[in-house]
């Protein structure tokens, strides 16, 4: 305690003599890296989000083997040195597959989770701060939204449009709109009967500018863990809609369809699905804790 | 009257309350003069709050209705306006200091920028000017410029309500609402608050309106007062006539539920009973059923509001023949 104390003292002389003015932004933003870095396990799952992102865009820097390539003489070879986590029943490296499956993984992952996460955000937000006809519209449209089940809809959206990493990319977005939208809906009419919104408008701020200012940023915490916990949520549907055949066709490596194709020979040869699983696990849990670090690094209520 | 800066003329205000109306201000009349500060005292609920927002034009819109009356402000009709018009207005021309200083600061974003928020909204100025104007606004209201980069949780509750201050003369408005601005303080923050206000009017030139039920508070820092009742003014006037001639009988009954110290008072006197339910319509003296005086007349038609003094104006029967 002493010790933080003392340092926040040298933080704060030290902040007096240089021109404080130009520092504003920056020392914010230093003060949410520490306050970030201060949480172990939020920095865990930096490590682990931070090596997945690398196996993203370098696989061929971790693995020379092809992800596709089918070599019969080598099939379901147990872990070993040349094959850290063994072969499939084509022969294929699975190390090499979970690397290469990172990208399409996560690539779902993260961007159906952006796209929903914006677009629910913005239409609870609005339905939220408006209320009355506006409120009674969108959380309709999005009831409507909530009552067909998302694999359906998947398969639906997926057979209209085609099949392609695209398309249910933009499946799996449609169906978690609602959970985003009811979320950010209901911190928003908690926040915005607050004074200081009330302020805000006395000092002559524009809608936009309150709820983008005042009205979301305290709505983030919630937002925030329903995003990191998504992600997982999303490269499951996509494992889902693979299995089902609408997923990712079938060559490319994914964590879901490997494990999904590899689970006639759970009996006989675990290596094949345990380790895409563990690929889903790390990347849902490592996401996790890296939103919950996030979520309170920034809120400056919990400095401590 | 041209010299008035602020005039309210007539102001009725109604809030819908599922089938009831509830008539939260009915023909409030008043005007100031730029410079003066005006106290609007009144138990809660008297819809003093719901004035101040009307002149703000904050008025939640549904439930609440601004249903006649016109509020003048420097010769231009508030009402009248456009949403746009009503937004440049406020924070820069009138601007309002909350009560509760606890929730009035949005805690996701440091003073300093709160601050200049309202400065670059109004005024011409890039962020940098904006920054060094919110530091300047804080070392006037009595704290360290350094500490603009700090969260409003880390400052104490006068603290905050100095921020609070700070924010709303930040653009030098001409008029100044402070909707009960100690209520949430204790005794010795609250006469800090009070002196800060008034030292920075002085400064300004600021025309105040102060909402409090602290007769004391008014005492010390206004020149004229109107006391509410039930929606309406029933006693208006200088400072000294309010607290040396005081005439309605529903403003002797707020003195007599202060303490005072120079007399041997053995319990105080509190008014008895309560307001009348806003949602009824009160024919004749709203405040009949609680007071003392009351006569027959006082139950039928309209209320005479009487100047028994030059500028003291009284709204009871008592006084109706005692016009100077």
């Amino acid at each position: 305690m002493s010790d933080i104390g003392a340092q926040q003292f040298n933080a704060n002389n030290k902040k007096k003599n240089e021109k404080a003015v130009s520092i504003t932004k920056r020392s914010q933003n230093k003060e949410i890296i520490i306050r970030f870095l201060r949480n172990k396990a939020a920095v865990l799952g930096l490590i682990i989000v931070v090596v997945l992102i690398f196996c993203m865009l370098f696989p061929t820097a971790l693995t020379s083997y092809d992800p596709i390539k089918q070599n019969f003489s080598e099939r379901f070879v147990p872990p070993n040195r040349e094959h850290l986590f063994g072969t499939d029943e084509f022969g294929r490296d699975i190390f090499t597959r979970v690397v290469y499956g990172c990208r399409t993984s996560l690539r779902i992952g993260l961007i159906s989770v952006g796209i929903s996460c914006i677009i629910g955000v913005l239409i609870g937000s609005i339905a939220g701060f408006y209320g009355g006809v506006i409120d009674s519209i969108f959380m309709r449209c999005i009831d409507v939204l909530m009552a067909i089940p998302n694999t359906l809809l998947g398969i639906s959206i997926v057979a209209a449009l085609g099949q392609s990493i695209t398309n249910l990319i933009i499946a799996i977005s449609i169906g978690s709109i609602s959970g985003y939208a009811r979320i950010t809906r209901v911190s928003v009419l908690t926040v915005k009967d607050l004074e200081y919104v009330e302020a805000a408008r006395a000092t002559g701020s524009s809608n936009a500018r309150i709820i983008i200012k005042y009205i979301l940023p305290n709505c983030l915490a919630p937002i925030i863990v329903h995003a990191t916990m998504s992600i997982a949520v999303a490269i499951m549907t996509a494992t889902g809609l693979s299995f089902l055949g609408l997923g990712v066709p079938a060559p490319t490596p994914e964590w879901g369809s490997m494990a999904s194709s590899a689970r006639a020979y759970i009996r006989d040869y675990w290596w094949l699905v345990t380790f895409p699983g563990l690929a889903i696990m790390a990347s849902a849990f490592s996401f996790n804790l890296f939103g919950d670090g996030l979520r309170d690094a920034l809120d400056p209520k919990l400095k401590n | 009257m041209s010299d008035n800066i602020l005039e309210v003329r007539d102001l009725h205000v109604h809030y819908k309350s599922g089938k009831d109306i509830v008539r939260a201000v009915n023909g409030i009349n008043f005007s100031m003069k730029e410079g003066e500060s005006l106290g609007l005292v009144g138990e809660t609920g008297a819809g003093k709050t719901t004035t101040a927002l009307s002149i703000m034009q904050l008025i939640p819109n549904p439930p609440g209705k601004i249903v006649g009356g016109d509020i003048i402000y420097k010769s231009e009709n508030l009402i009248k306006k456009t949403a746009e018009e009503k937004r440049k207005f406020r924070g820069h021309e009138i601007s309002m200091i909350f009560q509760d200083p606890m929730t009035a600061l949005n805690p996701m974003m440091t003073v300093g920028d709160q601050i200049a928020e309202v400065v670059l909204l109004h005024q011409n100025v890039n962020k940098k000017q904006a920054l060094e104007r919110a530091r300047e606004m804080m070392e006037e209201v009595g704290i360290e410029g350094e500490r603009y980069i700090e969260y409003p949780h880390q400052f104490s509750g006068g603290m905050k309500q100095r921020i609070v201050i700070a924010i709303a003369l930040a653009c030098n408005p001409s008029l100044l609402i402070a909707d009960e601005p100690t209520t949430a303080l204790d005794v010795t923050i609250q006469a800090q608050v009070l002196d800060l206000i008034e030292k920075l009017k002085e400064k300004y030139n600021t025309t105040l309106i102060l909402i409090t039920h602290d007769l004391g508070v008014v005492a010390e820092t206004c020149d004229k007062v109107a006391i509410v009742y039930a929606g309406e003014i029933v006693e208006y006037g200088k400072l000294e006539h309010i607290y040396n001639n005081t005439s309605h009988p529903y403003t002797i009954g707020l003195f007599g539920s202060i303490p005072n110290f120079n007399e041997n008072v053995k319990r105080l006197k509190p008014i008895a009973g309560l307001m009348p339910d806003p949602t009824r319509i009160v024919k004749g003296c709203s405040f009949a059923d609680r007071c003392t005086n009351v006569s027959e007349i006082c139950r039928k038609g309209d209320i005479p509001n009487t100047e028994i003094e030059p500028g003291h104006f009284v709204k009871c029967t008592l006084f109706a023949n005692k016009e100077v």
